[in-house]
This record gives structure tokens, sequence and C-alpha cells, in this order.
């Protein structure tokens, strides 16, 4: 018997240590990131993956807002020019403006030699007699303006005005940003703007951080002491977010092991039994990583943040085991508490574990990866510190091991409980108030934008919207995306579109877009155009009939003949042969590959007076006459907004699936629905009154306050249990009452710290579960039944 | 002989003493006294391409010592407004912005006009040789550019007044075109 039992011990003990090892191995190559993937969805809709694209890689992603503050006028200009030519040096940049005219030359060059290819008024009526005398006309007129001295020297090359067309065309709309000292300047003057396009997508973090270094040691090495850098942008912002993700999960999770060593200590007044009590944490831990990893691929920072305040849930297994046992001084007689204790005791913990790994299955399930990460690494803590003190931490325990008995403390938590009592009245009139609260906030207690999960802070993002509008930098909330299987359709697609778009530009659904195809027309369009310029013989008669009584003379014409007629036999223009020229970065901006496929992007700007908005049911009425397939209007905005609704929704619905698999395990158990009615109560009290709570404090709830309720209810249930299986055997014992205090207080301090973090998701769970454990703890001794 | 040459001397230095001749100096602070004024302008290009001058009037506001706004009414609306050394344009309804510094060219031209009204000679030698001949009751200031750039393009401005308004401005282009502008003091009629 006795050998029999030592096998089983080392049979533990060495699968605990394979388990360990194995962990280690597998956190140890594990990836960590901190960028936006936990809050994108795991199978997204078409249009959700659209949104998810254009977060990750998309134009506004990889876009990085430059500001420079303090100086003079002059020296932020000086210290903008130095820094934007540092910067062009830089190939981890596609593009630096700041207001400098660049490769303007190149630009005008490419423009007048394949004007006839890229203009969209070249059509087959421009080059009837009509057509030709209606454009010439135009430009007589032009030459009267006061550039007419300048536009004169093309009239003899370009008769039509196409040039000037093409240039107009491509500027349209656009509202440049504030100049001074020959850069962008904020509308205030007092801001020098530059704007960043980064090579590597936004959702790279690790290279929009290098990105973020280089504008930096830029910055540090053009401009003067008195001058300050400031930095908005998805990038610069995942940047920020991980590291202040990074900071946190250390910083906190730091302080929460010190608390609750420290309250071990305090507690157990014993060096083994700390580090012993802290073996189930420190391998439900590892368990957690390593089972996120495997399931997931990359670790969330939120997620290690979050497993910060499992420590103190985790923790509670080991207190029971440690203080609840009786203990006598006898080593016999403690080897045989220990047995009683496993026997009496663990039954409880072991409905606990259940009730909690049931909650936060549930959060497996979601569609929304950071929860079901956060779900996930629970479950795997849990088990593996409640397996580990169940079949591991009994055979470890030195036959000598001295612990303070808590049987004092208890007796006094007792003398107190026995009193709690008397405060019924008072908890059900605060939760009736709870509910009152809550039915009359119902309606404006939840934030409904996805944004309320972002960890950029409020002044960050008026910061960045502040510039955004100095630099009319696009927002690009609506885009028209046009998905084809090569570049050409791509481009073919959105002339299409783009013809479609105009007609809405007219009918003012929508004030102006961009596209690709403005930079670099189809094939298809070039080769039209190039059909309908007529052959020299025909165009000199026809426009010989075009100006025959206008103050013009044919035989001052050749270069424009000669023009003609070279565009007739050129080959259409290709990306190759626009590199370096600034038409080169509006394709690339706009025209992206994506695994096997091809991207055009249309940005739309909303109609003056429209309030910003564009009605999305006349776009989609729109594009879907064009009868063009892979063509999509997305409201990114709407888009986020919906994802975060569904998350919400989906995650009301697990909630609750959740909630009703605890009771439904208590009732399995318990096999008495008053005793479920009655562990469950406090629970029902306890989430209440901390929710109304924090709405009472001007908290706007979300996702992760949901979630927070449902940890209430998992982690509560444990204790509620204590106080049922008390009532059940008689009366609560002092000493369980005492190690029930001490769980508490380590989650509550796990779960209390997060409260502090900036982190919006962190800080939920955190006010949410701290407060609540202590009042599911407090509201069960109140309600307890006595006998 | 001698004191007929002694005369003539003495004459040469008194002379200016008592009647100040009609100086650059003096015109330009004449010009500098200058308030807000408005003009009625009407412009005629004569280019080589056209067998007709191409014509256009409009107003002129200067408001010392920067702001030029020039409205062209006929044919084609445009507005042409110089603050500081940003150009303003719009046309076709269409507002564009320009840093006069990127163009060197328009600027020289631009600069020429509104130094002049400003009275600005500093600003005007930085682009220009300037000979002024006549006298306050009428004058002729002519500039020739002295940097090639400019040169390359405008040959020579010359621009007629009489005592602090400027009447007439011809801009000869280097390839031979020529646009003359006749201003009339006080708005549009």
């Amino acid at each position: 018997m006795m050998r029999h039992g030592l096998r089983h011990n080392r049979l533990a003990i060495a699968l605990w240590l394979i388990f360990l090892s194995v962990s280690v191995w597998i956190v140890s190559r594990a990836s960590f990131t901190a960028d936006l993937s936990a809050f994108l969805p795991r199978t997204p809709t078409q249009e959700q993956q659209l949104l998810v694209e254009q977060l990750k890689s998309g134009i506004a992603s990889r876009l990085i807002l430059i500001g420079i503050d303090g100086g003079d006028p002059a020296a932020r200009a000086r210290a903008s020019l130095a820094m934007a030519a540092r910067l062009r040096a830089d190939a981890r940049f596609l593009h630096i403006a700041n207001g400098e005219s660049l490769g303007l030359e190149r630009d005008r060059q490419i423009l007048l030699e394949n004007r006839y290819l890229l203009s969209p008024m070249v059509t087959a009526e421009r080059f009837t007699p009509e057509g030709l005398r209606a454009g010439i006309e135009d430009s007589i007129e032009q030459l009267s303006t006061s550039s007419g001295l300048f536009s004169k020297a093309l009239l003899p090359r370009d008769p039509t005005g196409e040039f000037m067309q093409l240039i107009e065309g491509m500027a349209g709309g656009k509202s440049q940003p504030q100049m001074a000292d020959g850069v962008w300047v904020s509308r205030d003057g007092r801001r020098a703007l530059l704007l960043a396009r980064t090579r590597a997508e936004g959702a790279d973090t690790d290279a929009q951080e290098q990105a973020v270094a280089a504008i930096r040691t830029a910055f540090q090495a053009t401009a003067s002491p008195a001058m300050q850098l400031s930095m908005t942008g998805p990038g610069p912002f995942s940047v920020s977010a991980r590291a202040t993700i990074k900071d946190e999960v250390a910083r906190l999770s730091g302080i929460s092991t010190l608390i609750i060593i420290g309250l071990l200590g305090l507690v157990y007044r014993s060096f083994p039994a700390l580090l012993l009590g802290l073996l189930p944490v420190l391998s439900g831990a590892l368990a957690g990583v390593a089972a996120v990893s495997l399931g997931f691929g990359t670790i969330h920072g939120v997620t290690l943040g979050f497993g910060t305040a499992l420590i103190g849930e985790a923790v509670d297994y080991s207190i029971y085991l440690l203080t609840q046992s009786e203990r006598s001084g006898d080593v016999a007689n403690d080897a045989a508490g220990r047995q009683r204790w496993l026997a009496e005791y663990w039954p409880t913990i072991r409905i606990g574990v259940l009730a909690s790994v049931f909650g936060f299955a549930s959060l497996l399930f979601s569609g929304f990866p950071g929860l079901a990460q956060l779900g996930l690494y629970a479950i795997a803590g849990l088990v593996t510190a409640a397996l580990t003190t169940r079949f591991v931490l009994p055979h470890l325990l030195p036959a000598n091991l001295r612990i303070r008995d808590l049987e004092p403390i208890g007796r006094r938590l007792y003398f107190a409980v026995a009193r709690a009592g008397r405060l019924r009245t008072p908890v059900l009139i605060l939760f009736v108030a709870a509910c009152a609260v809550l039915v009359v906030q119902r309606d404006q207690m939840w934030n409904q934008e996805l944004s309320a999960l972002s960890p950029v802070s409020k002044s960050d993002q008026a910061l960045d919207m502040a510039m955004r509008s100095d630099l009319g930098a696009p927002d690009v909330r609506y885009l028209v995306v046009v998905t084809a299987a090569g570049r050409e359709a791509a481009l073919t697609g959105s002339e299409r579109v783009g013809t479609a778009l105009r007609q809405l530009a007219a009918q003012g659904v929508i004030d102006s877009f961009e596209s690709p195809a403005f930079y670099l027309p189809s094939q298809t369009s070039q080769r039209q155009r190039q059909a309908s310029l007529p052959p020299d013989a025909e165009l000199r008669r026809r426009f010989q009939v075009a100006i025959a009584d206008l103050p013009l003379r044919a035989e001052r014409f050749e270069a424009f003949f000669a023009d003609v007629a070279r565009s007739r036999g050129r080959a259409p223009l290709t990306r190759p042969d626009i590199e370096g020229a600034s038409l080169a970065e509006g394709v690339d901006a706009l025209l992206v590959q994506a695994d096997a496929h091809w991207t055009a992007l249309l940005p739309l700007r909303a109609a003056a007076g429209s309030r910003q908005v564009i009605d999305a049911a006349k776009m989609r009425a729109a594009l879907a006459e064009t009868g063009l397939a892979g063509v999509y209007f997305v409201d990114l905005k709407a888009e986020s907004d919906n994802l975060y609704e569904s998350y919400l929704r989906e995650a009301i619905l697990l909630s609750l699936a959740g909630l009703l698999a605890i009771l439904a395990l208590l009732y399995a158990v318990t096999r008495s629905p008053s005793r479920v009615l009655r562990i469950a109560t406090p629970l029902a009290m306890a989430v209440a009154v901390v929710i109304a709570g924090l709405v009472l404090s001007g908290q706007q709830l979300t996702i992760l306050h949901l979630v927070g309720m449902l940890l209430v209810v998992a982690v509560g249930s444990n204790y509620a249990l204590f106080f049922d299986q008390g009532e059940v055997a008689g009366d609560i014992q002092p000493r369980t009452l005492a190690s029930l205090a001490l769980a508490t207080s380590t989650t509550v301090a796990g779960f209390g710290i997060l409260g502090f973090s900036s982190v919006p998701v962190l800080n939920a769970i955190g006010v949410t579960v701290a407060p609540g454990a202590i009042l599911a703890l407090i509201f069960s001794a109140i309600l307890a039944q006595r006998r | 002989m001698t004191r007929i040459a002694a005369l003539l001397l003495l004459l040469g230095i008194a002379l200016p003493a008592l009647a100040a001749p009609f100086g650059i100096d003096q015109l330009m602070a004449t010009m500098a006294n200058n308030k807000r004024s408005t003009a009625s302008f009407s412009e005629k290009k004569y280019l080589a391409i056209m067998d007709q001058p191409v014509e256009s009037s409009g107003e002129l506001l200067f408001i010392p010592p920067s702001r030029l706004e020039k409205r062209t009414l006929k044919p084609k609306p445009e507005t042409l407004v110089l603050d500081g050394d940003v150009l303003n344009v719009e046309r076709r309804g269409k507002k564009h912005v320009l840093q006069l510094a990127s163009y060197p060219e328009i600027a020289g031209m631009i600069e020429s006009i509104r130094a002049t009204l400003a009275g600005d000679r500093k600003t005007l030698e930085q682009v220009y040789h300037l000979t002024l001949s006549g006298g306050g009751s009428g004058w002729v200031l002519l500039l020739v550019p002295r940097e090639a750039k400019v040169a390359g393009i405008v040959t020579r401005i010359r621009m007629e007044g009489v005592r602090d308004e400027v009447r007439r401005m011809e801009i000869l282009l280097a390839d031979g075109d020529r646009s003359v502008m006749t201003i009339r003091q006080g708005a549009a009629p």
C-alpha cells in the first residue's frame, strides 16, 4: 500500500516535470504581439475582411503624421526640410511629403509626353472639327488670363489644352495644407507638418517601430533642442500601445506578485510554504502561455496582462490546501489531516474549478480573438494550477512544514460573519437600488464603438485629429474597393467604377474621389484613346476646318501634329515607365497586390454640407448597376462599429451561456434548486452592485466589462460554494473562513492591480472583477443560512 | 571761357540743390506714401501665334505693403491674390495656392509690379537693373532682369507713370511677345 502510493507520487511528479519542461520549451519559442489582431475577427465576412486588410495594410495604415513644435517658424521649416531629406534617403519610407514640390519636372514631362494616352478627355469627338474648335477656343480664353503669358508657350504643341486638363484633374478637390517658409504648417502656423508613408504595412509593429525610431533619429539630428516632435497614425499608435502593454504587464504583474507573496508570507510565516504555495501558480501561468501559443500561434500582450490577474485566482487552491488542513504539530496527524482535507474540501474546490472553467470556456467560442485567447489562457492556467495542487503539491510538502494556524483569525472572522446576517436588509435595498440604476441607464450604459477598446489615449487621438485636419490627410472613412485577379483588370474595373462615381458626384452623393487609374489608366483605355486620334493628314484637314475663322494659323501647329502622330505609335504607359515620378506614388498607394489578387482603392470624399456622411444605400445601388463583380463600398467606421456590435451581441450570448453552464453544473452537483439559488443570489447581487457603481461613476461599459461580470460569477461561485458546503455540513469552519478571506485577498490584489492599467481592455476587467470578488464573498457571508 | 566753365560747374553743382532732379529714390519715396489704392486695367497681349491681340480687363487692388489683387472680369473671370509670398489663384471655380518661391520666373514678374507700387527699391533691385527717365509729372521706369533665369523669359518691363501713379506697364518677353496693361486709378467704370 505504502509502496504503491509512493510509485503514484513519483509518477505524478515526473509527469508534472515533463509537462513543465514541454511548456517551457513552447513558451521559449512563442511569439508575442500587441497589435490590432486581438480586436479583429477570426472569421470575417467579405466586408470585414476588407476592413481588416485596410486596418492592417491599407493606405491609411501606413501613414505617419509628424508634427514639429517649438522654436521659430523659419527654424521649424529648416528642420522639416532637413528631416524630409534624411527620411527620403531611407528605404523604409515610400514617400515623405512636407510641402516641397519635388519631382514636378519629371511628372510634367511624363504628363506632357503622354497626355493623349492619359487624359480622360481624349475621345473620338474631341478630335472632330467641332471638338477641336471647342478645345482651341478654350485655350484662347486661357491666354487672356494672368497665366496666359506662360500657357501660350504650350499652345502650338497642345492647342486643346489637354495638359492643363490633366494637371487640374489630378489636383482636383484636394485641399492643400497651409504653407509657410516653403513647408506645410498647421492652420495657426505653430507646427510644421510632414506626412510619411512607410513601406511596411501598419500591422507590422516591428517595422513600424523601426520607422518611428528612424523619424525620431532624423528629428534629433536636424532639430534644435527647443523643438518637440509628435507622431500619430496607426503605426506610431500600435508601437506605443505595444510599449505600454509590455511595460504595464511587467510592472503590474510584478506589483501583484509582490503583494500576493507579501500576503502569503504574512499569513503563512513560512518560507518553504510560500515557495511551495506558488508552484501551482507558476505551473498554471506556464501552461496558459504554452496553450495560447499552441492554439493561436502568437500571444497577445493583453492576454499576458490578464494572466497577471489570474495569478491571484490560481493561488487560491494552494491556499486552501495549506490553510484548511487541520494541523496538530504531529507529522503523522498532519499527513492524515491532508488526506481528510482532500476528502472533505477537494470536491468543493473541484466544483469551483469546473465553474470557472465553464465560465471561461464560453469565451473560447468568441469570434473576438482577444477574448478567445483569454479563455484558453484561463482554462489551461486554472486546470493546471488545480491539478498541481491536488496531485503534486501534497507530495512535495515537507513532513515538518510549519505554517501559522489560521484558526484564531478564522474565529474572529466567524464572529463577524455570525452577525453579518443583520445586514441582509441593507444588502437587499442596495441590490434593488442597483437594479433601478441599471434599468434607468440601460440604453446609454454601453459603449458601441470599437474605439472604446483602443489603447490610444484621448489626448493622442485629439492630436491625430488636429494634424489630420491641418494636413487634409485622408481619414479614409469611405472607400470603393475593386478586387480583381490582375493589375490591368483592377484598373479597368476602377475606370468603370469611376464613371459611376462621376455621376454620383454630379448628383451630389459624393464630392469627389481618387482612383489609381487617374495616375495610370488601364492599357485598354490608353489604346482606346490612341484609336480616337486621327491619322496625320486627316488631323490636319480637321484642324484647318476647326480654326477657319479663328485668328490662328495652322502652320504654327506642327508640334501638335507631331505629338499626335507620336502618340498614335507609342506603346501604352506602364508602371515601370513612371518609376520615380510622383505618379508612381499615386498608383502604388491605391493599387496593391495582396496574395493572388489585386485591390484598387478609390477613396471617396463626402459632399460638402452632408456632415461628412455618404449615403451607403445610394452608393451600393449605383455600384450594383455597374454589374461588376468584386466591387465593394466600404464605410470603415460603420464596419468597425458593426464589428464591435457583433462582438458585443456575441459576448452577451456567450456570457449567458457561460452563466447557464455554471448554474447547470451547480445543479448537477447539488441536485437542489434552492441550493443553486442560494449560491447564485449573492453572485447576481455582486454583479448588479458593481455594474451600477461603474455606471454611476460615469464609465461606459464595453465588452470587457461583460467578461468581467462573467468572471465575478466564475470566481465568486468558488467562495459561495464554501458557504453552501458549510451550511450543508452544519456551519462553516473558522479555518475555512480565514482561507476564503485570504483567497479573496489574493484574487482582489491580482485583478485590482489591473484596474490601474491604462490599457482599456485590462482596466475594464480589473475594475469589474476586483470589487465584484469582494462583494461576492461579503454577500455570500451575509446571505448564508445559519442553523 | 574759364568763367563760363566755372559757371556751368557751379550750376551743375547748384542745380540739384535748387530743384532736386527726379531720381529713383524720389520716385520710390513717392510710391511708398501710397495708401490702399484701387484701379481698373485693360490688358492686351500681342502674341506671335495669334493674328489678333488677346484682350482682358478688370480691377487691381493694392494694399501696402504686400497685398496685390488682380481681378480679371472679362472675358473670363479670374482672381489672383498675392499676399506675402503666397499666390492664390481662383479660376473656373477652382482654387490654387502657389508658393511664389517655387516659381522664380513668375515671382520676378509679379514682384516688379508689387515692389514698384510699394516703393520698395531694395526688392526691385534684387531682380532688376533700374533706369529712370522723365520727371515727376511723367516718368518711365525701365526694369531689366539681372538673373539669366528671369531674363530667359522677360527681356524688360517698362512702367510709365505720373507722380505716384503707374499708368502703363509693358512687359516684353524674350520671344518677342509682349503684353501692355493700361491702368486707370479709381474703381472700374
